[in-house]
């Protein structure tokens, strides 16, 4: 299947202050975003995800490279000349404009007839279910309200691309969480490329088509969610997306099936072709809830001491410290039968579910 | 069971608090009271009270000096006021829509500086440096006191106007730009539209401010060119009548209509942003 590309980044770099000296915000960028996609991008603050949305936006100019917008160049374009538009963190809704005048105004800009600026307008109040509120002024609604208005408001004009900086993280965790669905039904609804900013990962999980995580002005890995969860391309990602237990050894043989040293005399099997040579350090991540207990003699498993178990409803859990002086969590869903022997300084034994652990680096 | 909770500082609870305060109060307007009480006597002291009357009213409206003096102050203050606020706005702007830069701070007190630097000085300053043009120029009007009184009102047109500005989001500006508004557009819709309040406010400040002065007109008028504050200084030089009382109560009433629609603009300042 190909994919027709709406955004291409290109080389993109952004020094803040002197070239020399400044602060590297990106460090030379390359994506490219797909038309009609919900594409987030997801790193945490200061990574240089703000800084690439407000470039796309036109706020911003790339230090080097360039931006493509539907195969044209808009690198040197002011924003006002760019088919895209923005959703801001603070809203932005202008206070002196009614929620009806802040939908129409990015029409009015675009000199488009009264009759079609109505006609949009009512039809975005419609899609934001603000119909009730048109005649409001910004400062005379909640927080959601504001967020939907602001929403209706660059999503009127039909841009080619919408970009949304981090727009729900000033509701609260109920609201947020209706937000998050209502956007991705619009994304459906309207068929906009939208570009998401955001450093809750969770939230990229839910809403994305494909995710961009980045860290200290590189991009890290492009996948869809699951890609990014189930298969993290380095220990960052594996760390920043979920939680993960990492553990440290040395390949004995690359395999496959690579088999791994890890301290104490213990050892790992991994069904993977991608392991460094044998004798290279190796650093393997596994998900809490791909963590397997039993008891502490089962073949193939490895052993630790259970140091605290903490309850958390609907799962718990379990600490432990393996024999090879290692720390990790296992987390065990409360439904789960067979947890009699769990118990603080009891001694289990620590499977793997198959295709659990990861090789993410050295 | 209630437990009394210990009451939380107030300073109105200070022992001699009230008394403090009325006494302030009184000091400040007990002769601006008198004042107004005294432009309704019908007699011709300015301490004896002879009945109630409105004749001195009549009087400072029908004296031909008077009408001059007050139509030369409001002129002055009208212009003053308009070009103080246009340069007191470019300058709000200027100081508050673009990115921190260096030297910003000293920018500030520049501006500023006619609210620190003594009225007396600028005053000499001014007459020494005009009277120079005058000899140049040949040229003697208005243009002098208009200039004069638009470089000292600059700072009271600036101030209500940048804490406006600062109030203001500036993603309010990207947010028109990122909706197609090109620069032109943006300011005529968004920021000025917002910084409406705060620029009326500056110039009803600036006009106040303009409408009393008396040390730098003072200095700077040519013969014939008395405003009202320095007709009554000249009056008051001479015999006082209560002729003067009227037209200070005029004035009174002038600049706290001013001032009244001045607070309430910059009222809205706050409750809006």
């Amino acid at each position: 299947m190909t994919h027709e590309t709406a955004i291409a980044i290109r080389g993109v770099s952004k020094i803040f202050g002197p070239v020399e000296t400044g602060l590297k915000a990106l460090d030379n960028v390359s994506v490219d975003i797909r038309r009609n996609e919900f594409f987030t991008l997801l790193g945490p603050s200061g990574c240089g995800k703000t800084t690439l949305l407000r470039m796309i936006a036109g706020f911003e100019t790339p230090t080097n490279g360039a931006i493509e917008l539907d195969g044209t160049d808009i690198t040197a374009e002011p924003p006002f000349r760019r088919p895209v538009n923005t959703v801001f963190q603070s809203y932005a809704l202008f206070p002196h404009l009614t929620v009806a005048q802040n939908i129409a105004f990015g029409l009015e800009m675009l000199g488009r007839g009264k009759d079609e600026i109505k006609a949009t307008t009512a039809e975005m109040l419609a899609l934001v279910r603000m119909e009730a509120m048109a005649a409001r002024l910004p400062a005379q609604l909640s927080g959601g309200q504001q967020q939907r208005v602001a929403l209706a408001r660059a999503l009127a004009p039909r841009p080619s691309v919408l970009l949304l900086d981090e727009p729900l993280s000033a509701l609260d965790l109920k609201l947020r969480k209706q937000m998050q669905i209502e956007l991705k039904r619009m994304q459906q609804d309207t068929g906009i490329t939208f570009v998401f900013v955001t450093h809750d990962q969770e939230e990229a999980l839910t809403m994305s088509d494909r995710i961009a995580v980045m860290d200290a002005g590189h991009i890290l890995q492009i996948g869809s969610p699951r890609d990014i969860y189930e298969r993290p391309a380095n220990r960052f990602v594996a760390g920043f997306i979920g939680e993960s237990n990492f553990l440290d050894g040395t390949v004995l043989a690359a395999g496959p099936p690579a088999r791994i040293a890890l301290g104490g005399g213990q050892e790992l099997s991994i069904d993977t072709a991608d392991s460094p040579a044998a004798g290279q350090p190796v650093t393997l991540a596994v998900r809490p809830e791909y963590v397997l207990l039993g008891a502490f003699d089962a073949p193939g498993s490895l052993s630790g001491r259970i140091t605290n178990l903490i309850y958390f409803g609907t799962d718990m859990h379990c600490h432990l410290t393996l024999d090879s002086g290692e720390e990790l969590v296992a987390r065990i869903p409360s439904g789960l039968s067979g947890k009699e022997g769990l118990e603080t300084g009891a001694i289990a034994g620590v499977s793997f579910a198959p295709g659990a652990l990861r090789i993410v680096g050295a | 069971m209630t437990r009394t909770s210990p009451r939380p500082f107030s300073v109105r609870r200070l022992p001699g608090f009230t008394a403090i305060a009325i006494t302030c109060f009184v000091l400040l307007y007990a002769p601006i009271v008198t004042i107004v009480i005294y432009s309704f006597n019908a007699g011709d002291s300015v301490a004896l009270w002879r009945g109630f009357s409105t004749k001195w009213y009549t009087v400072a409206a029908g004296n031909q000096i008077v009408q001059e003096a007050t139509l030369r102050s409001l002129v002055i203050a009208l212009w003053a006021s308009g070009i103080s606020t246009v340069l007191a706005t470019m300058a709000a702007l200027g100081t508050t829509r673009a990115r921190n830069y260096r030297g910003r701070t000293l920018i500030y007190m520049l501006i500023n500086q006619p609210l620190m630097v003594p009225e007396i000085v600028t005053a000499v300053a001014l007459l020494i440096f005009f009277s120079s043009i005058k000899i140049a120029t040949g040229y003697s009007g208005l243009g002098y006191l208009i200039l004069a009184h638009s470089a000292f009102c600059i700072p009271f047109a600036y101030l209500p106007i940048r804490a406006r500005m600062e109030g203001m989001d500036l993603a309010l500006e990207s947010a028109a730009a990122d909706l197609y508004a090109t620069p032109w557009q943006t300011f005529r819709r968004i920021t000025l539209p917002l910084m409406a309040p705060g620029i009326a406010a500056g110039a009803m400040l600036a006009f106040v401010v303009s409408l009393d002065d008396v040390i730098i007109t003072e200095f700077v008028k040519s013969a014939g060119q008395d405003t009202l504050p320095t007709y009554m200084l000249g009056q008051l030089r001479r015999a006082v009548t209560p002729e003067v009382n009227a037209i200070s109560t005029a004035l009174l009433a002038l600049t706290v209509l001013l001032l009244t629609v001045f607070f309430i603009l910059s009222g809205r300042n706050t409750a809006r942003s």
